[in-house]
């Protein structure tokens, strides 16, 4: 048989199967089309699931047929598209669900949380040490102050007036709470993400973060002002602070990642580390959204007295830490089967 | 059951693909590979999706401002333009690019028209958590100024990823290629390899020249038609195809693809 004869054999067979398998094809264009339509609704029952698994399985075996009977074609190309549209129906996340959602903040995040723990303590020492060391330096050198706070911080706490006395003149509670809140929440997420650079960003952070504290503190100690920047603080700096530290404690096991890998490479280990500790990122971005309210109504307000401070602030603190324990939503595994 | 034939030619391409090229392993061990997106596809992504957000969220400012000083002002709209028309705008600039990659499912407005699409590193879709931490990482990839960390980042790489994109797991790559890659032209290529006469690859050559005729300067495609027409119209016809106008080549190209239905249908007729 000549080379030309065997040519014109493979081309009648490659028409032939092409023929038949068109209406499938067919068909399985009609499904892929409907598909998004599909993952935006409803979703598959079982039977259809199984179908489409079946048709997914049918679609590798035409398309391996194609890649031999008519490589570089534009039909072969043309399934290979409906296959990866089909392999990417089937290969995806669980849509996210309330129960989902619930499974995240009562179980999920306390376990992460209860393996940082000895970060988030680490994390806290050294901002108190960095408080502490803030506090001895603006005792000790006074003009290092300027290099702290600004002028007009420095010029109001001189003529015996804390700079957050006047926010609600400025600016109205609920817009005060949106801006304190979103710049809390960049804050958080800053610390989170500098922990790539192997974790000493977010030392710089959480030791800056302490040192400001500190001198702060320092400064209108040294001119009789302290109670008052206290009192400011005490109902929403608990809770500020402790978030902080967790996401600065998320950083770190960012970093951690790639010093010490848990995985063959750094970038997989980094990978697995973010997707699972980034998770706690959602408890902080809920935490911080209380305290910008707080901090926008009633930290700034003068006429709430120190006593309900003291009160929301460690109230709210131990809502926190039993949020962040997974306490606080154990009553909803009431009814639940135990876990195997 | 996996594939029924081993695909080597898949498997021939893949050893000799530029690094660039993102293997996946398919579920039933019939493998496919997509092109890695390289920082000049990304940057032009995210132009477009940017002049989109800054006009979206310019657009709702000066929209807010025009309104709010028709219906009036002073300190009472001062909160109410806060919630209403700073915040939003604020908002739309911020969260344009995590909302839309969860809504879309990993295709922004500016990934679709650069022909991009967001994968997992197993070719699937990203799930939401994933797009989320991609997001958060813009912090970093955006510092100091122009997305320097990342678009480094990108360069860098042997497989043109963002910190963002590490983090998540998640790798842009180029949507297949328009000709035939997208479904409708697997609908083309469909509609063609029905019944037919001709061999596939000639009936995929008329289906192409046909999907491009309008795109082609007509002394160009004209050329085409004739070579093609030479080669495969055996019927009889009264005059030579040099001497074919433009829309004659054309309906004889397209009854070249008909004919055979045509041929299929009185089959079944006789049948």
């Amino acid at each position: 048989m000549s080379a030309g004869a065997a040519a014109s054999g493979a081309q009648r067979d490659a028409a032939a199967w092409v023929k038949a398998r068109s209406a499938t094809w067919s068909e399985w264009l009609a499904a892929a089309r409907a598909a998004p339509a599909r993952s935006a609704g409803a979703q598959l029952d079982v039977a259809a699931a199984q179908r489409y698994v079946e048709q997914y399985r049918a679609l590798a075996r035409d398309l391996a047929t194609a890649r031999q009977l008519l490589p570089g074609s534009r039909t072969t190309a043309a399934l290979e598209a409906l296959y990866l549209q089909a392999h990417a129906q089937i290969d995806r996340a669980p849509r996210w669900s309330p129960t989902a959602l619930l499974t995240l903040l009562r179980d999920e995040i306390p376990a992460i949380v209860r393996a940082l723990r000895p970060t988030i303590l680490w994390i806290a020492a050294l901002m108190i040490v960095s408080a502490a060391a803030g506090w001895w330096l603006i005792s000790t050198y006074p003009n290092l102050i300027s290099l702290i706070a600004s002028s007009q911080m420095i010029d109001d706490v001189e003529h015996e007036r804390l700079w957050t006395q006047d926010l609600l003149n400025v600016v109205p509670s609920s817009v005060l709470s949106v801006a304190i809140l979103s710049n809390n929440i960049a804050v958080t997420l800053t610390v989170f993400c500098s922990g790539i650079f192997l974790g000493l960003g977010v030392c710089y952070f959480v030791a800056l973060n302490g040192l400001m504290l500190g001198a702060a503190f320092a400064f209108t100690h040294q001119h009789g002002l302290a109670m008052g920047l206290l009192k400011f603080v005490l109902a929403h700096g608990p809770v500020e602070l402790s978030v902080i530290c967790i996401a600065g404690a998320a950083g770190i096991a960012l970093g951690e990642s790639l010093l010490r890998p848990t995985l063959p490479s750094r970038r997989e280990s980094f990978e697995r580390t973010a997707r699972r500790v980034g998770r706690v990122l959602l408890a902080c971005a809920l935490l911080l959204v209380v305290c910008g309210c707080i901090e926008g109504f009633i930290s700034p307000d003068p006429r709430v007295p120190m006593s309900v401070r003291v009160v929301i602030g460690l109230g709210y603190w131990c809502v926190m830490l039993l949020f962040l324990s997974g306490r606080l939503l154990a009553w909803t595994r009431r009814g639940e089967d135990p876990a195997p | 059951m996996t594939a029924a034939i081993p695909n080597s030619a898949a498997e021939t391409a893949a050893s000799s693909a530029p690094a660039e090229q993102l293997r996946i392993a398919g579920l039933t061990g019939v493998d496919i590979e997509l092109a890695i997106a390289g920082p000049g596809s990304r940057s032009y992504a995210f132009l477009i999706d940017w002049q989109l957000r800054v006009l979206i969220a310019l657009g709702w400012l000066f929209a807010g401002l025009l309104l709010t000083g028709a219906l009036g002002s002073g300190p009472r709209w001062h909160g109410q333009f806060m919630y209403t028309v700073v915040v939003p705008a604020v908002c739309i600039y911020v969260f344009y690019h995590p909302v839309l990659e969860v809504l879309m499912r990993g295709r922004t407005p500016g990934m679709r028209r650069a022909g991009l699409r967001l994968v997992t590193r197993s070719g699937g879709t990203p799930g939401t958590g994933a797009l989320l931490i991609r997001n958060v990482f813009r912090l970093i990839d955006s510092a100091p100024a122009f997305y320097l960390i990342g678009l480094l980042c990108c360069f860098l790489t042997e497989q043109r990823v963002r910190i963002g994109d590490m983090a998540a797991g998640t790798l842009l790559v180029v949507d297949r290629p328009a000709p035939a890659g997208t479904l409708a032209g697997l609908d083309g290529a469909l509609g063609h390899a029905g019944p037919t006469a001709l061999a596939p690859e000639a009936a995929e050559l008329v289906q192409e020249l046909l999907e491009r005729w309008s795109a082609l300067q007509i002394e160009r495609r004209g050329a085409l038609a004739r070579a093609l027409l030479a080669r495969l119209d055996r019927r009889e016809s009264g005059q030579p195809p040099e001497t074919w106008s433009d829309a004659q080549l054309h309906a004889r190209l397209r009854e070249l693809l008909s004919a055979d239905h045509a041929d299929e249908r009185g089959a079944n007729e006789r049948g």
